[in-house]
């Protein structure tokens, strides 16, 4: 190695030396062909050969990232989660002040204790707000979200223009790291996502 | 009671809601806009005592509609106007008061403090 290789490489203690290392051999290769009387073409050659490793390890680190799953998968699927949290509020809401209405049209008829039947359905429509404000809570996530992609799919253009060749991810499944039944593990499905207890039916009849 | 309302916001369930809160209240002509450009039609068609609205919704928000009521040379011009809102921010109460809202209730209410509000703006009922 060179005076100018890098000298945490060995143990990978401090990821941040590669820019300084790179700017050294650099600097390193232009003083001595500058000066090429004096040096022999090895040394540039391996001086050369330390900077491209140090450049083909980076593009495999942000590679291995695989940072374009985050706008192609991560944050897609996260917004589609919190959209159906609030579709699925809004149908039970909407569900329990149908029933509301029910005990409140019987409660009419039914005297001094139908009063006291009221006041409590009262308070179980106004518990029902709960819908609306975490329904605009939601939203302000997703939007969060949604500008993180945005901010992310620039960075994948311009390293995907930088670095041409390199898989920075967003294409096929976005790997999560898990294996075996864990990897089973996804909890409830999204909408069409989802299959029926019927289909589920169906399918374990087909084991029989 | 007789008294007209109309009600904007742009979730059926807090329309729902605050009918069914009003109804207990004893109003039953209530009628319902889910943001301001529909609420702004309603009032140039028709005589209401109260209006109830939601800040944010959209194309046209709760202070944009206030702010045309308030602006405007018809006989609405000094409707009763109550801002029911998640936005809670000093600003906004400020905001609001400054275009002529009359009071500002912040979600989630009950009940009660609706009456409140109300009895504040229209007088004890």
């Amino acid at each position: 190695m060179t005076d100018a290789a890098p000298e945490n490489a060995e143990n990978g203690e401090d990821q941040g030396y590669k820019r300084d290392q790179v700017v050294k051999i650099i600097n390193s290769v232009i003083t001595k062909v500058g000066a090429v009387e004096d040096v022999e073409r090895e040394v540039i050659y391996k001086e050369l050969k330390d900077l491209h490793d140090i450049i083909e390890e980076a593009r495999q680190e942000v590679g291995l990232a695989r940072a374009g799953d985050i706008s192609a998968e991560h944050i897609p699927t996260a917004t589609d989660e919190l959209d159906e949290v609030v579709r699925a509020t809004a149908e039970a809401t909407s569900t329990i002040m149908d029933a509301c209405d029910v005990i409140s049209e019987k409660a009419a008829e039914a005297g001094e204790v139908g009063a006291t039947i009221t006041d409590e359905v009262m308070k179980v429509y106004e518990a029902c707000s709960f819908q609306d404000i975490t329904g605009q809570r939601i939203t302000k996530v997703v939007n969060t979200l949604q500008a993180i992609e945005g901010k992310v799919d620039a960075l994948m253009k311009v390293l995907g223009e930088k670095m041409p060749g390199i898989s920075l991810g967003g294409e096929g499944e976005a790997e999560d790291g898990r294996v075996g039944d864990e990897k089973l593990l996804n909890g409830p499905q999204i909408g069409d996502k989802a299959i029926t207890q019927a289909e589920i039916d169906k399918l374990l009849e087909e084991f029989d | 009671m007789n008294m007209n309302i109309l009600i904007v916001d742009d979730y059926t369930t807090m329309l729902r809601i605050i009918k069914n809160l009003l109804k207990q209240l004893g109003f039953n002509n209530v009628d319902e806009a889910t943001d301001g450009t529909a609420a702004l039609e309603k009032i140039k068609g028709k005589e209401y005592g109260l209006v109830i609205s939601d800040w944010n919704m959209e194309p046209m928000t709760g202070i944009e509609l206030l702010k045309l009521v308030r602006g405007s040379n018809d006989n609405y011009k000094d409707m009763p106007f109550i801002m029911i809102t998640a936005e809670s921010k000093t600003e906004n109460v400020i905001a609001a008061k400054q275009a002529g809202v009359n009071n500002y209730i912040v979600k989630p209410f009950n009940a009660e403090t609706l009456k409140g509000k109300m009895s504040s703006v229209l007088g004890e009922f």
